[in-house]
């Protein structure tokens, strides 16, 4: 499977106190444990198990994810903004594997 | 004597039919059940109350792989009441849960929304857990044209 890429949209500036809209995707297949190959094998399950975000290292939302969660898991959620600061987007992997990213937003 | 029997074998089919289609019903009432389980473990035996929640979501999916949900439940979300998790069930997949969303009154509103898998028509529920200990649920049916579960 090709490396799972996740991508984050959200404002670069925002007022204080401002609610702010944050939407990310991730590209992994979520292979349920409930398909078979050609020959009638299960496909072991493997998909994102775990998603977080958090603003300067505190959790503001997260969310556990079952097999009934669709390729690419996509997400939209909000969050209020005091100060300027940095998000951090987890996703955990099945198999261990933790795909991250990082990215600032200014409040004025 | 032989239209006898044949009204005989048409009574038996029809018996056959009968059964068949009570198995139908069975089997959906053990998956509602689980789902109701699934509730019980997240609230801990508490019975939710209906209302503050409420579901976005389409009537009728024509893609069971995915079917966008929505949610959100009314809450001031300030340090003291907040919604703390929102647990999505899906009563007629091969396994009810669908996800857990947790919150903190960082999040400014209680809303989240995803893509979901549904291999048939069925109804999702919502149940939020907020900050005070109550739970609040609500329900809604969805139409799935293609199941989406893979085979």
């Amino acid at each position: 499977m090709a490396k799972s890429k996740p991508r984050v949209k959200l404002p670069k500036k925002a007022g204080k106190g401002d609610v702010i809209t944050i939407k990310t995707i991730i590209s992994h297949k979520m292979e349920s444990g409930q398909r078979k190959d050609k020959k009638g094998n299960k496909i072991p399950r493997r998909i994102i198990n775990k998603f977080t975000c958090k603003l300067d290292g505190e959790q503001i939302f997260g969310c556990d994810l079952e097999p009934a969660i669709s390729a690419n898991p996509y997400f939209q959620f909000n969050a209020k903004v005091e100060k300027t600061g940095e998000f951090e987007f987890i996703w955990e992997d099945d198999n261990g594997d933790k795909y991250s990213k990082k990215q600032k937003i200014k409040v004025s | 004597m032989t239209e006898l029997t044949r009204r005989h074998l048409l009574g038996m089919g029809a018996g056959a039919l009968v059964v068949s289609s009570i198995s139908i019903p069975f089997s959906a009432f053990a998956d509602a059940s689980k789902a109701k389980e699934a509730v019980m473990a997240f609230t801990g035996g508490k019975t939710p109350k209906e209302g503050k929640v409420s579901i976005d979501m389409p009537e009728i999916a024509e893609n069971g792989n995915t079917v966008p949900v929505g949610f959100s439940v009314d809450s001031p979300m300030t340090k003291d009441n907040y919604v703390k998790s929102v647990l999505v069930l899906a009563d007629g997949n091969p396994s009810p849960g669908v996800a857990t969303f947790h919150f903190s009154p960082a999040s400014g509103g209680a809303e989240a929304s995803s893509r979901m898998r549904l291999a048939k028509t069925q109804n999702i529920i919502a149940v939020a857990a907020m900050s005070d200990g109550s739970f609040y649920s609500a329900q809604s049916t969805v139409k799935v044209t293609i199941g989406g579960c893979g085979g």
